[in-house]
């Protein structure tokens, strides 16, 4: 029709900018999820280049002093500044959630693209090992590995390596049934009559469609990785000398924090960890809603 | 024309005779509805107007969103946002459906005015017994009936449409497609309503079902005494069930006939259309369609909306719409055709 | 249902109880730690010194447990523990066993899950389905949208929350304990509802915490369903507005939230135990930190296990009664 066309051409096209603005205004779950993470960032980053790291260990400053302007959110019993400790707690817990988010992202996805791609006793063998290890609660697997692990040892990295070690499953089953059901679109197998080998059409028609679901999973590993970091501190089973945001808790609850008054110990990391997780699984929502765009609800 | 349609043409010519001194149970007036979307407001009914005595049965056909769905949906009072019913009157026997409250129109629904939906795929509650389904509709406009009571004319409804009385502890994927449509039929004559809408009844069965589900339609109509208003495209139905045909064209009633004068003397150029593109059994092989696309009901063409398509299109249909017009013998046609003859017969 | 299928579902159980116990088995023997040494140190550290016979003490220790048989037999003896329901000893606590342990605390954690459970359920799916519902007033959506924006924030800091404000602001609730310090346990109205009392922040974390999970879910399921034929036909049909939102619409939404419910158990169990052992209230969650505290390793795979075993057990049992909820499922 004539006319349709004449109006594109009359109407500027908004920019890239202009539209993405108009996305974030639709789906208010991934922009309140990613307002709140850019605000944690700058936190952190700011935090980084300005705080002396030393003041997050015990005994640097004077112990058990409520939030001042010289300490704002207080010194907790073992006379950490609480307030680096909040700035390497967000750090390190970036660091978890990232690490071991990709590698059980990028694991899962290989292991699940080569199962549902190759089939057979390849896919066989992946589905039912996953199928056994669900309904065996990830956290109390962590326990048993993390307490297998001498305390003293326990770092950062081994930490992201043990919530890793069952956080594959997830992205493997999602991203078997996603190259599932592409398997049987059409625009893979045009690509197989017109002769691609499977590299290519792995590559060229089947990955870019599958980006929305793997970065949904990347998401949904980063949460899963940070909150199975924070049971495993906040039961004692994290790299205790770390001033991790759940070790900050662990060792308040263990002092009693709230019986001795010392509410501003197990506040601040609790804040930290609930805007962590909250964005995370907004933006976990938001991009669900960019994915499958059928569960909208009405507005 | 084929020789069944001669024969229910004529069949029905008979049965007309009857229905003249027959009650009117159902007059629809001026009845107006728009759809607001975010790309303008699309008017899906234009000022229609039907009646029906008792025992009629009317089929309405047209192209997918020509405004047949809307109008069942409209006579129900069921037109959801962004949808809404701007004007116009539907009353079934002495009742004005427009002017009764929300909780009024809910009683009204199945026991005045009752919808026999495209049963076949998706109406029955999957996770519920048939029966429950049937007594929950009795239930809801009934008081003071025991249970027992409900359950019997529950089963006798089944029965009614050739169902066994098991169907009632039944589940819904137990059921055939057939089965299926008759539950819905059976649901539709619980409370003996005056007018039953019938939606494409037929249109997910095969052939032999679809005869056997037309027939059970027929014969509890004519029990109950209902008029029957049947929505689908299949003419082939129309003429062998129904007593009238209507068609509709871009939201309005281009024109409302006979059986019998719709396939031997259409009227308007759309329904000439229509009937041009059956396939006859003289002529295998050979089909007409309509040329052009059904309008868009956002942007419809001005004066008559089917001029664009149309073979005896004359100049003033391009600007000025057509009225709905009464010809002699009662027929309806929205048509710049027949002006003329309607002056004549007005004068 | 055949018996077929209950004879595999019943295998899988058996092959996730395994795999449970393998694991609990050979990754603790994969590092160097011996749990019988590490115990005596500590007892010999917090004693202040170190018994001449520590070694023989350890050896004779390591027998009586059978640490010093071959892996494999070990292996092979602790299975056919574990099928004989032993789930072995407590070096902390001895002769205390893991089920007299697990007999002594389990009691709380049930009540616990199952009052928590069941409400967070009921609610939430009922908060789901109204804020897909189109008749549903704002006020009860904006209610079900602030649980939605909960939905991430584990019961463990919706615990200290509550803590800090319900009880150490307000003093509307105890920080933490069984019952009041001072109170004799007796069987009367006032003890039992200083226990409830005790109860209640402990609950309520759980419940928020799961409430936005389920709404979420459930608004989501709520909105497919609205789409249904019958749902519309139901309308047509002159239903009021309340037989159609029960029968029709929320029994059909409700369906796959029950399979929801049998994959989440195994977080709802995990939730509940971390959060008795921020109140220290003395259910599984307290014995098993415990454990770890004191580096009691039997305790700590003893109850790991009867967890797993427990879960994949209501799993399978919440699987094999879901025919009863949805007429169309029948396993073959």
């Amino acid at each position: 029709m004539s006319s349709v066309s004449l109006n594109q051409n009359l109407i500027k096209r908004p920019g890239r900018l202009v539209l993405l603005g108009r996305y974030l205004r639709r789906n208010p779950s991934l922009t309140i999820g990613l307002a709140i993470m850019l605000g944690l960032t700058i936190f952190t980053v700011y935090g980084l280049l300005t705080i002396n790291p030393k003041d997050a260990y015990p005994l640097a400053v004077r112990p058990q002093q409520p939030p001042s302007w010289k300490y704002p959110l207080g010194t907790d019993f073992f006379g950490r500044d609480l307030y680096p400790a909040m700035v390497i707690g967000l750090w390190q817990t970036a660091i978890i959630g990232l690490f071991a988010g990709a590698l059980g992202t990028i694991v899962g996805t290989v292991l699940g693209f080569l199962s549902a791609y190759f089939g057979g006793i390849l896919d066989k063998t992946i589905s039912t090992i996953c199928q056994i290890l669900i309904p065996i609660p990830a956290f109390l697997i962590h326990v048993i590995i993390a307490g297998a692990i001498d305390k003293r040892s326990v770092t950062i990295l081994t930490m992201a390596f043990v919530v890793f070690m069952l956080a594959w499953m997830g992205p493997t089953l999602v991203i078997r049934a996603q190259v599932l059901t592409m398997k049987e679109r059409q625009f893979v197998s045009v690509a197989k009559l017109s002769g691609m080998n499977s590299f290519g059409i792995i590559f060229r028609e089947i990955l870019p469609n599958l980006l929305p679901f793997i970065a949904a999973a990347f998401v949904n590993q980063v949460f899963q990785a940070v909150f199975a970091s924070l049971y495993l501190s906040v039961v004692g089973l994290g790299p205790l000398r770390e001033p991790l945001l759940g070790n900050t808790l662990w060792s308040a609850q263990s002092q009693a924090a709230f019986f001795n008054g010392w509410w501003w110990w197990p506040i601040g990391p609790t804040v930290a960890l609930a805007l962590i997780l909250a964005s995370l699984a907004l933006i976990n929502m938001g991009i669900d809603e960019l994915a499958n765009p059928r569960i909208r609800t009405s507005e | 024309m084929t020789t069944t349609t001669q024969a229910a043409a004529t069949q029905a010519a008979t049965t007309q005779a009857a229905q003249s001194e027959r009650e009117t149970v159902l007059t629809v007036t001026d009845l107006v509805v728009s759809y607001y979307t975010d790309a303008g407001r699309a008017k899906a009914l234009d000022k229609v107007n039907l009646t029906l005595k008792a025992g009629e049965k009317i089929g309405l056909v047209g192209e997918s969103g020509s405004g047949k769905s809307t109008m069942a949906l409209a006579m129900m009072r069921m037109i959801k946002a962004p949808g809404r019913i701007e004007a116009g009157n539907v009353v079934v026997g002495d009742i004005d459906l427009m002017s009764l409250s929300d909780k009024d129109m809910l009683q009204a629904r199945l026991s005045q005015i009752a919808y026999i939906p495209q049963g076949a795929m998706n109406s029955l509650n999957p996770v519920t017994r048939i029966g429950s389904q049937l007594v929950d509709a009795m239930k809801a406009h009934t008081k003071d009936v025991s249970k027992e009571e409900m359950k019997e004319r529950a089963i006798a409804a089944l029965e009614s449409v050739e169902l066994k009385p098991e169907v009632f502890k039944m589940y819904a994927h137990e059921l055939s497609g057939g089965m299926k449509q008759r539950v819905c039929i059976a649901i539709g004559i619980l409370l003996e309503p005056k007018v039953i809408i019938a939606d494409e009844p037929t249109s997910a069965l095969d052939v032999v079902t679809q005869r056997q589900v037309m027939e059970t339609i027929n014969r509890i109509q004519e029990q109950i005494g209902a008029a029957v208003i049947l929505i689908g495209h299949d003419m082939g139905l129309m003429a062998q069930s129904m007593d009238k045909v209507a068609v509709m064209y871009a939201g309005r009633l281009v024109e409302v006939s006979t059986v019998r004068e719709m396939f031997t003397d259409p009227k308007h150029p759309y329904s000439q259309a229509l009937i041009r593109s059956l396939p006859k059994l003289e002529e295998k092989g050979v089909f007409e369609g309509i040329p052009g696309m059904a309008p868009s009901l956002l942007r419809l063409p001005n004066g008559c909306a089917f001029h664009p398509r149309c073979r005896d299109v004359m100049d003033h249909c391009k600007t000025t719409r057509p009225e709905n017009q009464v010809l002699t013998g009662g027929r309806r046609v929205t048509c710049h055709l027949y002006a003329e003859e309607n002056e004549k017969a007005v004068a | 249902m055949s018996l077929k299928y209950i004879g595999q579902r019943i295998l899988y159980l058996f092959l996730v109880v395994w795999a449970a116990s393998t694991i609990t088995f050979f990754i603790p023997r994969l590092s160097s730690r011996n749990p019988v040494r590490e115990r005596f140190a500590e007892l010999a550290r917090m004693g202040g010194f170190a018994p001449a016979d520590l070694e023989k003490i350890i050896a004779d220790y390591s027998r009586a447990f059978g640490l010093d048989k071959p892996l494999f037999q070990q292996y092979f003896d602790y299975l056919a523990g574990i099928a004989r329901f032993d789930l072995g000893v407590s070096l902390n606590l001895y002769p205390k066993t893991v089920a007299m342990l697990l007999w002594e605390s389990l009691p709380w954690t049930i009540g616990l899950l199952i009052v928590t459970t069941i409400l967070a359920f009921v609610i939430g799916n009922l908060l789901g389905a109204l804020s897909a519902w189109p008749q549903t007033p704002n006020w009860i959506r904006g209610f079900a949208t602030s649980f939605v924006m909960l939905q991430g924030v584990p019961p463990v800091l919706l615990a200290i929350l509550l803590i800090f404000f319900i009880g150490f602001k307000l003093k509307l609730a105890p920080l933490g304990g069984v019952y009041s310090i001072g109170t004799i346990p007796e069987f009367s109205l006032s003890f039992i509802l200083n226990l409830l009392w005790h109860q209640m922040l402990p609950a309520l974390a759980l419940i928020f915490g799961s409430l936005g999970g389920w709404v979420l879910s459930m608004r989501g399921m709520g909105v497919t369903i609205q789409g249904e034929d019958y749902v519309t036909y139901a309308e047509h049909k002159g239903l009021g507005a309340r037989t159609i939102f029960r029968d029709y619409y929320l029994r059909n939404a409700l369906l796959p939230q029950v399979t929801g419910f049998a994959l989440a158990l195994g977080n709802v169990v995990v939730n509940a135990i971390v959060v008795e052992s921020i109140f220290g209230l003395p259910g599984v969650g307290s014995v098993l930190f415990a454990a770890i505290r004191s580096n009691d390793f039997l305790v700590i795979y003893g109850i790991v296990l009867f967890i797993t075993m427990g879960v994949a057990t209501l799993m399978i049992i919440v699987e094999l009664l879901y025919p009863l909820l949805d007429p169309r499922i029948k396993h073959t």
